[in-house]
């Protein structure tokens, strides 16, 4: 047992917290406000060129080569300043993860080093359709096989950077016969790719600045060598690597909360330092022990998992643990944060008004809480 | 980062598992029920060398990390919480300001008996006006000659009616309040110490609970622990380090409360299946998984603080809070999952539901915990 960070780790840390004080965070409220895409773009270039962006990716395919749990680390530490900016380069992380396990070394040449490098702006992650939200499996995009193309149609919802990615995975129907689940395949897009469109813009509760479109695919032409994995594999692939994804969000989530908390906790010391006597201040205090202590945890929970993965151990169930509790420990800290601050916090101009937005979907997005307490259960009950 | 226990840690685990299995299980229900205490468990639980874990091996310890006892401590608590107890309060509450404090001829004198199981110890530190807030103690320490004159009454004393010795804060300068507090040793059946008898309680009841008595009670002054005016800051650390024990207990419960409710759901069979193959079931039963996981990490990363030599204050704090109340809010889901077997003595869950109550109090409440993290942060 040690919880010292090994050098490598403690620096992406550091970058990433220098980098929110920097860049980050002077402009989030600002980017909520104009989801202006060119100065996200223009954040997300220089994430890529700090190695952000393949933090757990080979660096012989332009990653960091960092692992796991620098990667927990480092969107903790970017949560803290911008949500809609690090959920893009969770995806882009989780796009280019998923491309070396399972792609082909033509496809990870092709793609990676343009992900980890900034060249593309971010990766596209396209599993979910309008019917198929927690059930994944009963999805109904289809790719059929002619000539040296897959051809795929359907539509795909609520994916996040649709507008400027420069590469989606994407999963459709390969086999219509097989068991459910089992005929889907997992294909790498570009948007240039005939038949590929983006179509209407979500309007969200928060992560304001990251767009979220749907994707529709009409007689899209897919090269053959395109196929990501083996062929009728996709769904075994989609649940492998959300489970690391799932350790993304959930540590962006704890970025969010401790920043709400840190927020409100600093006002608070501020003002009681004035102001209210040991005994009036319980109610403040009990709020913030709580907070702090679940976030404790959360983080604890969250490394543990990144570091089984980096052992290559089994680590799904773990990474469900930690994006459940992490995730739902942060939405009760923006919410707390929001409760000591009163109505400041509730005002625009107070950066926890946008954390309680944006935090909000981190319990929803790559698996909700309720489909993370099945996974667990199911483990449970082996 | 490397959460991956030591070869050692992982031997003592199973070993201390294996024990509770062959000795501590079978016994447990009638150590509560009864309740008596666990003595020949005790004894065999010094002959493995498991009362004074993470002291040296020259007093009789086992020479081994403080993460180790903590490991002990859980899985013995898994099975019988009383049995945890003992031994927590024996080795941290008791072996700790011995060793931490005392001098050499002290520790040869009392820490190594205590680390062998030759005698338990009990540190009388509460009393009946002097809880959560330890200054207005009415006991006292007044100095007469080669010799220190103890009075007063102590509440709660954990193993003060089988202890060998105390360990007792008393004022040596009442005007000073906290500053004012001492430490002395008080062997049991030195003339003026007596103990009342062991309370009844709704939980941990094979462990034995009394008031101790000191009345004109006269100790040479070598038994003083530190130095005059130290009692209030060997209490603090003392009860610091068995924070991080209580939150073991805690997580032990909460452990078997776990273990008790996905066996019960897969036997029990209601609208033709098996209830755990209900929604409402799994989620119980996830969260429970959930939060056991993370009081998991902070219990052991508290221990590892500890035993780093880094500050410990704060992380035994959101131990214990995140441990102790886990486990009372899942061993009352356990209750649930079992329905109305569920409050029938004889079931484990029913144990359980009482145990785990006690570790949101002792060693500082919930409350105290609260105050003492947010001090912390707010500093």
């Amino acid at each position: 047992m040690d919880f010292e960070l090994t050098q490598t780790q403690r620096v992406i840390q550091e970058t990433a917290a220098q980098f929110v004080k920097q860049e980050l965070a002077p402009v989030a409220a600002e980017l909520d406000r104009t989801k202006d895409r060119e100065k996200l773009k223009g954040l997300l270039k220089q994430l890529a060129k700090l190695g952000f962006m393949g933090i757990n990716v080979d660096r012989k395919y332009g990653g960091t080569g960092a692992g796991s749990v620098a990667f927990s680390l480092a969107m903790t530490e970017l949560g803290r300043g911008c949500a809609s900016t690090t959920v893009t380069t969770s995806v882009t992380n989780m796009v280019a993860e998923v491309i070396q396990v399972v792609g082909t070394d033509q496809l990870r040449d092709k793609y990676i080093p343009p992900l980890c490098s900034g060249e593309f702006a971010a990766g596209g992650f396209a599993l979910t359709e309008a019917a198929a939200g927690s059930d994944p499996a009963a999805m109904r995009m289809s790719a059929v096989l002619d000539g040296d193309h897959w051809v795929l149609n359907g539509n795909k919802i609520f994916i996040s950077s649709a507008e400027f990615a420069g590469v989606f995975v994407v999963w459709a129907v390969t086999d219509k016969e097989a068991r459910k689940g089992k005929g889907i395949s997992c294909f790498l897009v570009e948007p240039s790719f005939p038949g590929f469109r983006v179509g209407k813009e979500e309007k969200k509760l928060g992560q304001l600045a990251s767009p979220t479109n749907e994707v529709i695919f009409d007689n899209c032409r897919v090269p053959k060598e395109n196929l990501l994995g083996v062929l009728n594999d996709g769904f075994r692939i989609a649940a492998a690597e959300l489970a690391g994804g799932r350790v993304g969000i959930g540590s962006m989530a704890l970025g969010i909360g401790l920043a709400a908390m840190d927020f409100a906790r600093d006002v608070v010391k501020e003002r009681m330092s004035v102001a209210a006597t040991g005994v009036n201040r319980q109610g403040i205090q009990g709020l913030i022990a709580d907070n702090y202590t679940r976030l404790a945890g959360a983080r604890l929970a969250l490394l543990r998992a990144a570091f089984l993965k980096d052992q290559k151990q089994y680590y799904a169930t773990e990474a469900s643990m930690a994006k459940v509790y992490a995730t739902e420990a942060a939405n009760r800290a923006c919410h707390d944060a929001m409760t000591i601050l009163g109505d400041y916090g509730y005002t625009y101009g107070c950066p926890v008004e946008r954390f309680y937005r944006d935090v909000r979907v981190t319990s929803i997005y790559e698996g909700t809480s309720e489909i993370q307490r099945l996974i667990i259960a199911r483990e449970l009950l082996r | 980062m490397d959460f991956e226990l030591t070869e050692e840690q992982q031997l003592v685990r199973a070993s201390v598992r294996e024990f509770c299995e062959k000795y501590v299980e079978p016994i447990a229900d009638a150590v509560d029920q009864e309740p008596r205490f666990p003595s020949e468990n005790l004894k065999k639980l010094a002959e493995q060398d498991w009362l004074g874990i993470p002291y040296p091996e020259e007093y009789g310890g086992a020479g081994a990390d403080y993460l180790t006892h903590i490991i002990a401590i859980e899985e013995l608590s898994r099975a019988c919480a009383s049995t945890g107890f003992i031994v927590e309060v024996n080795t941290s509450l008791a072996c700790f300001p011995l060793y931490k404090f005392g001098s050499e001829e002290q520790k040869k004198k009392y820490l190594a008996p205590l680390c062998k199981g030759e005698m338990l110890g009990a540190f009388a530190l509460t009393e009946a006006g002097a809880g959560a807030n330890i200054a207005p103690g009415i006991t006292t320490a007044v100095s007469d000659g080669s010799e220190y004159v103890l009075n007063g009454t102590k509440a709660f004393v954990a193993n003060a009616p089988i202890a060998g010795v105390f360990i007792v804060v008393a004022a040596t300068d009442k005007a000073k309040g906290r500053e004012g507090l001492s430490a002395f040793i008080v062997p049991a059946g030195t003339p003026g110490i007596s103990t009342g008898e062991p309370l009844p309680k709704l939980g941990f009841r094979g462990a034995l609970t009394s008031e101790v008595i000191l009345k004109d009670c006269r100790i040479p002054k070598e038994n003083l622990l530190g130095q005059e005016g130290e009692g209030s800051a060997i209490a603090g650390i003392t009860l610091d380090g068995c924070r991080i024990g209580i939150a073991a207990q805690a997580l032990g419960i909460a452990e078997a409360a776990l273990v008790e409710s996905v066996r019960y759901s897969k036997e029990r069979v209601q609208f033709d299946k098996p209830i755990c193959s209900f929604q409402a079931i799994q989620w119980m039963l996830a969260n429970m998984a959930t939060e056991v996981e993370v009081s998991r990490h902070l219990t052991y990363h508290a221990a590892w603080c500890y035993d780093q030599g880094l500050p410990y204050h704060k992380e035994a704090a959101m131990a214990k809070l995140m441990a102790s109340e886990t486990a009372v809010q899942q061993t009352d889901r356990a209750v649930q999952i079992h329905g109305g077997i569920g409050t029938v003595k004889g079931q484990k869950v029913e144990r359980l539901y009482r145990d785990a109550k006690i570790t949101e109090i002792c060693e500082g409440t919930s409350e105290v915990m609260r105050t003492a993290i947010a001090d912390s942060l707010m500093h």
